[in-house]
Order: structure tokens, then C-alpha cells, then sequence
């Protein structure tokens, strides 16, 4: 047993490295192909998130919104179900905490913590929506999920552009929020603000949720095999009801977080995906909550470099998403390295067979 | 009032068969998908490459032929990756999908600013489009004529493939298989069945219908490619698909209420309405167009419970 256990730890961890490794190639191989100064590109992108103090707190920065949709995907995905509502809830979360923000007359220390709850109060009731339909009607949650995605992006627009605007602005922009609803600044010289406290507290609250509860193993169970947890007694529908509802929560809350941290008004004209990239995240992470931060880092960095090399050479910061996209085949790709594992284990089957025939 | 003449008006329903034409596309390919037994998520990607890289081609290549067949292989490319990936390496469908849908975006962007030199469209390229076709006889009826007559190769090509993929599924040695596969893929592998060649084959053709709806977007129902283009009609093809049960003639019916209001939200910019809501209204539609559907079935499959239980 436990060999099997270390050729599965062995197997994933090279799996990881041979793709964030292909990853890396591939970057290199798109600037070289568009590039006409693909050395300062390449300079640009892998070195330039690590030149000042400031690019490094852009990187956990750009990390923190992807804890919480990683979070939100590894609880949903976990239950087995499919919903994509990480992105509509997190969205949700933004115009919340806005509305929170701007509206209410709160003491410093009280105004983000109420922000952020209303806007993970709002995550969960748009995430209830399709796991509600697909538990009372079978309505597909993928698909209502992916709609009820728009409808929330237009949605909080519309709170903006009616109720929230700030008129004497051309471009589209919110009222600005009052002072006491801003996040501190932890770190002096970034950014980096409390919100991303929250995201690793959530990290480890979500792993001691997932494998020290009994509602946890509940819900893995469930994902792992619905008809095994049907048949057990557990109330498979409940349970996988409750984790999409926990998970819009996490990612509302990572809405309001970002929005109170990282701004002062509301800007967005659409929204801008973190639920997709979380996806990714969770993905890299295997579905790992512990794993969370640093997958989230990585991308976050992959996203800073972007940026830079955006601004300092002739290749476009969409490229990345191509990389996220190629990271997620390959990380889906389950029987890549598989028949490597088979053999490992085989042989060790043998060694233990071998030696008990000797004993 | 106002409103619902217009409604009835042939401009309208003119307009209707236009929005209509890119989702049908999509959808009579998610059709040939799920029925082989594979949830083709991939279809916003597909649709949105194909859109791109028809133009693009066309533009290099000087001619539509030359747009038509870039875009069909781009299409048939992003599927065979798709399938490859999903079918020989066991790769989760949904994600395999998300994967598609999140590389097309960047990798459009990043091809266009490549090609042009600018992010938003392809304005600045000279690319052909489809043509529009006045059918002979049918163009001189009157209210008919107007409905029917003019409207783009590729709409008619969309009717077309209704009968086709019908054809398909339902009266070839291949269809058959499909949907043998799609029922119960041990029972069909138990006789011989090749699974995993029948449903790439499946994921192939529902790339090419792709491929033809994501053209129709950038040289058809406008004549450049924008970015981001497909806004979700490859979603909505997917719940035209489950809605119309995978039938190439409910999916037609299907497509054809989601379109209808995709084509309300065009007119209603002129009510007195916040535009947000107006622009939710397909999405909301569909939302609610598959859970009434989904209510319906669920009492149906109650009332078979019923009357076996009394038999």
C-alpha cells in the first residue's frame, strides 16, 4: 500500500513538472515565432516578475483572486458536479462589496468585514440557483451555469450604470468607496492586502473542511462515486446542493476581497474571469486546498509576466491564455504518464510478492 | 402594441432566421456529439477560432474557397485535439471543453494583433464574405419572398444540414453506430464497435457544423471578425442541443426559440428598458427555456412511473 502511495506522489509531482516545463517551452516558442526581439521578450516575461519588490507584490497580487475561485472549483468539481458559477459568483461578490462599500456608514475596522459577508452572502444565493434547478428538475447545471454567468455580468453592470455611477466620469466607473471600507496594505511598498490573509486562512479552514470533517469525507465520497454515497444513505442531492452554495460564498467573498483591496471604485465593463483561470488553479493545485497558493502564485506569476512583456516588447499578454488553456488539457489528461505508473506499480506488486514468497 | 406588430413583421422574422443560423449550426454539431455519447463544451472555442481564422484566410488566400477551407480545418484541428485529448489520453470532457474555451480567447486576440496590429477586429483586412442568395421563384411571392429569399449561403447550408445530420443519424450503417455508442458504449464495443473511432469520428463532424457557424458569424452576419465574437451562442447551442433531446428536428425548433430572443434583445434597444437587461435576456431565456423543459420531462417520466405501477 504504501508504495502505491509514493509512485502516485511520484508520478503527479513529475507530471507537474514536465507540464509547467512544456508550459515554459511553449512561451518560448510562440515569442520566437512573432517576436523580432524574442530575447527581451522571453527577458521580459520569466525574469521581469522578479525585478523589484513591487512586480514580486504584483505576482500575490494577481494570486489572490485565484485562491478563492481555485477554492470555490475544488469544492464544486469535488462533489462532482460542474457548475462554472466560481465565475458569476465572484462577479456577484465584486458589485456586492461595492454596494456595501458606497452605501453604508460603518466603523473602519467593521465596513470591509460586512462588505465581504454580503458579498459572499450574494455568491451563495447565485450559486444556488443551478444546483437548486438540478436537484429539483435535473435542469444540466453546466450549461445553467455558464448562463447564469452573463446574466450576472450584465446585472452588476446595470447596478453600476444606475444606481452606483459616477456622472461626471466619461468612462464607466462606480462612486468611490468610502475610506473605511478599503483593505490595509500589509506589506509597505505592494499592495498585497488583507484580503489575501483571508485567502490562505480559507486555504487551510477549506482542508480541514474537506478531510478533518465528517460533512467533508461526506462530500468526496459523493464526488467520487454518487451512486456508492447514494447507497450508503447519505443524501447525495443535500450535500451536493450545500457545497456549490459553500462554494459561491468563498468566491463571492474573493469578489468583495479584490474589490476593497485592489481598488476604489468599480471599473470593470465586464467581467474579468477569474472563474475560468480558477479552474486552471485548481487544476495544478490537484484539487489539493494546501496546494492552493502556490498554483495560484504561479499563474499569477505567469499572468505579471505577461504584463510586462506586454508593455516592454512587440508580444501581446493574450498569450497567456493560451498557455492556461494547453496547462488544462494537459493537467486533465489523465492517462498521460499512466502507463509509466502501471509499470512502477506492477513491479513493486512483485518485489512484495517476491519477498513474502522468501518469508 | 407597437411591438408585437413588428414582431410579425417579415423584417422581423427575417432577422430571426438570420441570429438563428449560427446557434442551429452549433447546435445540429452538439447534436451528432451527444448523440455518440460526448458533451462537447468546446463549441464557444471552435466556433470563435474558425471565425478568425476563415477570415484570415480568405484574406491570404484571396478567395472565399480558400476562407471556407481555412476555417473548416482550423475547426476540424481545435476537434481532433479535443478528441484526442478526451478520448486517448481520458481527459475529463467539461474540462477538456474549458480548455478549448480558454485558449481560443487568448489565442484569437493574440493571432489578430499578430495579423493586423490591433486587438478589437479585423476591420483593416479585406476579407470576403459569404454571399447572399435571392432563390428564383420563391423571391417573387410576396410576404414569403421577403422571409424566405435573401439571406446568406450559409443559412441555407444550416437548413440543409438539418436533413443531413438526420439523414446521418438516422438512416446510415455510421449514424447507427453512433447512437449505439452514445446508448450504451459496452454493449456496442461487446460487438465489434470501434467506441473510440466512432466518437472521434462524431467529434470531427460536429467540428466542421462548428466551423461552418463560426464562419457565418465573421463573414456572413458581419463581414469581419470581432473579438469575443461568439458572446455564448456556442452555449446556447448546447441547451438548444439537450433541449431539442439530441434530434436534429427538435434542435432546429429549439434553436429557433433561443434565436427568437436573440433577435427581441436587437429590437428592444430602442424601449425605454436599462440595455443591461436586454442584453441578459438570451441567456436569461435559456435558463429558463432548458428548467420548463426539464419540468415537463420530469412529469412525464412521473405519469410512466404511474401508469406502470397501475399496469
Amino acid at each position: 500500500m504504501n508504495s502505491n502511495k509514493r509512485i502516485h506522489l511520484l508520478v503527479d509531482t513529475v507530471k507537474m513538472a514536465l507540464i509547467i516545463a512544456i508550459a515554459c517551452g511553449l512561451v518560448s516558442v510562440i515569442v520566437f515565432t512573432v517576436s523580432e526581439e524574442p530575447m527581451n521578450a522571453i527577458y521580459n516575461f520569466f525574469i521581469g516578475p522578479f525585478t523589484s519588490v513591487r512586480r514580486i507584490g504584483n505576482i500575490i497580487e494577481a494570486a489572490s483572486p485565484l485562491v478563492f475561485t481555485a477554492l470555490a472549483v475544488i469544492i464544486i468539481f469535488g462533489s462532482g458536479q460542474f457548475s462554472m458559477i466560481a465565475e458569476g459568483a465572484f462577479f456577484i461578490g465584486t458589485s456586492g462589496a461595492m454596494m456595501a462599500a458606497i452605501a453604508l456608514d460603518l466603523p473602519a475596522g467593521i465596513h470591509p468585514i460586512v462588505a465581504i459577508g454580503f458579498a459572499g452572502v450574494l455568491g451563495a444565493i447565485v450559486a444556488l440557483i443551478p444546483a437548486l434547478l438540478k436537484m429539483r428538475w435535473n435542469v444540466s447545471e453546466l450549461v445553467t451555469s455558464i448562463m447564469l454567468n452573463y446574466v450576472v455580468q450584465f446585472f452588476a453592470i446595470y447596478l453600476v450604470n444606475y444606481h452606483f455611477r459616477e456622472v461626471s466620469s466619461s468612462s464607466m466607473a462606480s462612486l468611490e468607496f468610502k475610506d473605511t471600507s478599503r483593505l490595509q496594505v500589509v506589506l509597505d511598498g505592494t499592495r498585497i492586502h488583507s484580503g489575501v490573509i483571508l485567502g490562505l486562512v480559507l486555504c487551510v479552514l477549506m482542508w480541514l473542511f474537506l478531510y478533518r470533517t465528517s460533512f467533508g469525507t461526506k462530500l468526496r465520497i459523493t464526488g467520487d462515486n454518487s451512486l456508492f454515497a447514494k447507497y450508503s444513505g447519505l443524501k447525495v442531492t443535500w450535500i451536493m446542493v450545500l457545497a456549490q452554495v459553500i462554494a459561491g460564498a468563498v468566491a463571492g467573498m474573493g469578489g468583495g476581497a479584490e474589490l476593497l483591496g485592489m481598488y476604489n471604485r468599480f471599473k470593470w465593463s465586464a467581467s474579468p474571469g477569474y472563474g475560468w483561470t480558477g479552474i486552471v488553479v485548481a487544476l495544478l493545485a490537484r484539487k489539493n486546498p494546501l496546494l492552493v497558493p502556490l498554483s495560484a502564485a504561479f499563474i499569477g506569476y505567469l499572468n505579471v509576466g505577461a504584463d510586462i512583456m506586454a508593455r516592454n516588447s512587440d508580444v501581446g499578454r493574450e498569450m497567456v491564455d493560451i498557455i492556461q488553456g494547453v496547462m488544462m488539457f494537459l493537467i486533465a489528461a489523465d492517462a498521460l504518464l499512466q502507463g509509466w505508473k502501471q509499470r512502477m506499480i506492477v513491479k513493486a506488486a512483485k518485489a512484495e510478492a517476491g519477498q513474502e514468497v522468501q518469508a | 402594441m407597437n411591438l408585437i406588430s413588428y414582431i410579425c413583421s417579415p423584417d422581423f422574422i427575417f432577422m430571426w432566421i438570420r441570429v438563428a443560423t449560427p446557434i442551429l449550426l452549433a447546435a445540429l454539431g452538439a447534436a451528432v456529439c451527444s448523440k455518440a455519447g460526448v458533451v462537447n463544451l468546446g463549441l464557444e472555442g471552435t466556433m470563435l477560432i474558425s471565425a478568425l481564422f476563415g477570415v484570415l484566410a480568405s484574406v491570404y488566400g484571396g478567395s472565399l474557397f480558400w476562407g471556407l477551407v481555412g476555417g473548416l480545418a482550423s475547426a476540424l484541428i481545435v476537434s481532433a485535439i479535443f478528441a484526442y485529448f478526451h478520448l486517448i489520453l481520458n481527459a475529463n470532457n467539461v474540462l477538456c471543453g474549458t480548455a478549448i474555451n480558454t485558449a481560443a480567447t487568448g489565442l484569437t486576440i493574440f493571432v489578430l494583433q499578430v495579423a493586423t496590429g490591433e486587438k478589437g477586429n479585423s476591420s483593416s483586412l479585406k476579407s470576403f464574405a459569404f454571399p447572399n442568395l435571392e432563390i428564383p421563384i420563391i423571391k417573387d411571392i410576396p410576404v414569403i419572398g421577403e422571409v424566405l429569399s435573401g439571406h446568406n449561403t450559409l443559412t441555407y447550408v444550416a437548413l440543409l444540414m438539418v436533413v443531413l445530420v438526420y439523414i446521418l443519424l438516422y438512416k446510415t450503417p455510421l449514424g447507427l453506430r453512433m447512437r449505439a455508442v452514445g446508448e450504451n458504449p459496452d454493449a456496442a464495443s461487446s460487438v465489434g464497435q470501434n467506441v473510440i473511432k466512432i466518437r472521434f469520428i462524431a467529434i470531427l463532424i460536429c467540428g466542421a457544423l462548428n466551423g461552418l457557424g463560426g464562419m457565418y458569424l465573421s463573414m456572413g452576419y458581419l463581414n469581419m471578425f470581432v473579438r469575443d465574437m461568439v458572446a455564448g451562442r456556442g452555449f446556447i447551442a448546447l441547451a438548444a442541443c439537450s433541449m431539442g433531446q439530441s434530434n436534429p428536428i427538435g434542435t432546429l425548433v429549439s434553436s429557433m426559440v433561443f434565436a427568437f430572443f436573440d433577435g427581441l434583445s436587437n429590437i428592444l434597444q430602442v424601449l425605454k428598458i436599462p440595455s443591461e437587461f436586454i442584453q441578459m435576456l438570451p441567456y436569461l431565456a435559456t435558463i429558463i427555456g432548458l428548467t420548463v423543459y426539464s419540468i415537463q420531462q420530469s412529469v412525464v417520466a412521473k405519469q410512466k412511473m404511474k401508469k406502470q405501477k397501475e399496469a
